[in-house]
């Protein structure tokens, strides 16, 4: 605004410039077209396949919302018709027994990834390339462990509620079997990262395999392999609360029946619950998370 | 050995004045070993009780696992069967994708707006900031299984509550990694816009939106990759996709279906992430 003039370069000078510009805008601007009108064309595609209504949302799309009034506006009881929380006894009416089913899904969550950690610690160290030599047993190790973490684990809760009943059996296993083939590959992962000098410092010693892993590979991998398996754990807290709707035990059994029921108070009722455990799992692994890694700093 | 044997020797006759200059060393019990004991104990114990609490016993176990052994001969080889035709499983595929595919990108659509008011550097105010984040955070606390629960029973059985499911889960994943992208945006390129006499949105615009956008495509396509994963599930209950075939077939005992199901959804999964791996790349890359 104010000050000199600022020094302007010559039109002759201005122009090739403006034109390079204006040339590399117009590029862009095309490729985004393109790709703008493809993914256009891939959505309405898509759309035509999955018989999306808009219709039908614009008409029920009240009711979604609806829904949520529903959900938490008492159906019985003195205060009917206003908030739950008015009368939250009513509306946890069977905390109790949610309870002990929480309870469970915690459990469960808990022994699968105990199963499937233990089996991983073994089949991690068993795929690394730099403490394995036979180079079959690696491949096939490692395609085992794809198998088993490719496959949902609902799909594997489907299987074993037909193999072994309905139950929260089914839902332990199909929690262990994918744990197992995700934590696997992990660990395989952080042995490989490993100083390699304990291990030939050892088997320079004369360590058997078995040996050689126990002192110059677990001290190393140790506080990895807890770390990961706590993550798990809370992962495996949210996959425990869904395998119910499969009947393979937990608080998801409770569930699927209140929405399938229309039983809204309920619904409401288990997904808070349900949160806040979720929640509160989480802040318990992530303070033993760090506080893990601080002992490891510390050393 | 035998050229050892002094040498050994010598080091065992040292070992009574190690033992007496450096105690701390040879203790067998420490307290890290007294506390590690413990908390291996501990664990052992609650294992104990999940078992004895969730009924799993030796007779079970068994007889499971010999069932599942007889239906592992009948997987192979896989095929089809009269509930599952090639035409219906290959119409659950494209059903599967296309939830994915319309699920993530109405997902990433929503959730543009919510990142930017979610983000501290691009944000209008402090309340909104809260109040946005708080709502990611709990359309992200459940289940994409348990929201297309919810949609089922609001636009019927059908893909279309599949999409909205996705959706609906996916707001809350966007928003919070739009958000952090966003805040991680580089400063110098917003103050040489607002320097340049830029108003608050052109820093936006010209200061932020270039930097960003190739990130967020990369985790549109990300999510996308993810998401294929969870559309093979939803149709467990009824929200369109092959897991709806699946679960029958399995509920039916038509293993040779199963097996072939679970190798094309195996082979479409590796494919998406292979295209959408190669996209990433090539984003990164450019961008």
């Amino acid at each position: 605004m104010s000050g000199a003039a600022l020094p302007l370069l010559g039109p002759e000078r201005l122009q090739p410039l403006l034109a390079g510009y204006a040339a590399v805008r117009r590029a862009e601007r095309q490729r985004l077209l393109l790709g703008g009108a493809i993914v256009l064309a891939l959505a309405l595609l898509a759309g035509w396949v999955a018989e999306v209504r808009p219709a039908v949302l614009w008409d029920r799309g009240g009711e979604f919302f609806g829904y949520f009034g529903r959900l938490f506006t008492l159906e019985a009881g003195r205060h009917a018709g206003t908030g739950v929380w008015n009368d939250p006894a009513e509306w946890f009416w069977g905390l109790g027994r949610w309870m002990r089913q929480l309870v469970d899904t915690l459990l469960m969550a808990y022994v699968g990834t105990l199963v499937g950690c233990l089996g991983a610690f073994l089949f991690g160290m068993l795929s690394a390339d730099n403490l394995v030599r036979s180079a079959p047993l690696r491949w096939g190790v490692r395609r085992f462990l794809e198998i088993c973490r490719t496959v949902p684990e609902i799909v594997f809760a489907l299987i074993f509620v037909i193999a072994f009943g309905l139950g929260p059996l089914a839902g332990v296993l199909a929690i262990a079997i994918h744990t197992f083939g995700a934590q696997g590959k992990l660990f395989s992962e952080i042995c490989e990262n490993i100083d390699m000098k304990p291990v030939d410092g050892v088997v320079a010693a004369g360590a058997s395999w078995p040996l050689m892993a126990r002192f110059a590979v677990v001290p190393q991998v140790l506080p990895g392999f807890l770390s990961y398996a706590l993550l798990r754990f809370e992962i495996n807290v949210r996959g425990a609360a869904v395998l119910g709707f499969v009947g393979a035990g937990g608080i998801g059994q409770d569930l699927v029946e209140a929405v399938r029921k229309f039983y809204y108070n309920d619904v409401a009722a288990l997904l808070v619950l349900i949160i806040l455990t979720v929640v509160v799992i989480d802040l318990a692994t992530g303070w033993l998370r760090r506080r893990l890694l601080g002992a490891e700093l510390g050393q | 050995m035998s050229a050892s044997a002094p040498l050994a020797e010598a080091a065992r006759s040292r070992l009574p004045a190690l033992r007496a200059a450096h105690p701390a060393q040879f203790r067998t019990v420490t307290p890290m070993r007294t506390a590690v004991a413990a908390v291996v104990l501990g664990m052992l114990a609650l294992f104990v009780f999940s078992v004895w609490r969730l009924e799993i016993d030796w007779a079970r176990l068994l007889a499971g696992f010999g069932r599942l052994f007889d239906f592992i001969p009948q997987m192979i080889p896989p095929g089809t069967t009269r509930g599952a035709t090639w035409p219906t499983i290959l119409h659950a595929l494209a059903e599967t994708l296309a939830i994915a595919f319309l699920g993530t990108l109405l997902a990433a659509i929503i959730a543009l707006p919510v990142g930017f008011l979610a983000a501290r550097n691009t944000t209008v105010n402090g309340a909104v900031r809260i109040l946005s984040r708080r709502s990611l955070d709990g359309l992200r606390g459940i289940d994409a299984l348990i929201w297309a629960l919810i949609w089922v029973s609001v636009v019927g059985l059908g893909p279309f509550a599949g999409v909205l499911a996705i959706m609906t889960g996916d707001i809350g994943t966007f928003g919070k990694l739009f958000s952090e992208a966003i805040e991680a945006a580089d400063r110098k390129s917003q103050e040489g816009v607002v320097a340049a006499g830029g108003s608050g949105a052109a820093r936006v615009r010209f200061g932020v939106v270039p930097q960003v956008l190739p990130v967020l495509a990369g985790q549109v396509l990300y999510l996308f990759e993810s998401n294929t994963r969870s559309s093979t599930i939803i149709g467990i209950v009824g929200a369109g996709g092959i897991g709806l075939i699946l679960a029958e077939m399995i509920r039916t005992m038509e293993w040779e279906a199963v097996s072939l199901m679970i190798l094309l959804i195996l082979a479409m999964v590796a494919m998406i992430d292979f295209v959408s791996g190669r996209l990433r790349r090539r984003l990164i890359g450019g961008g």
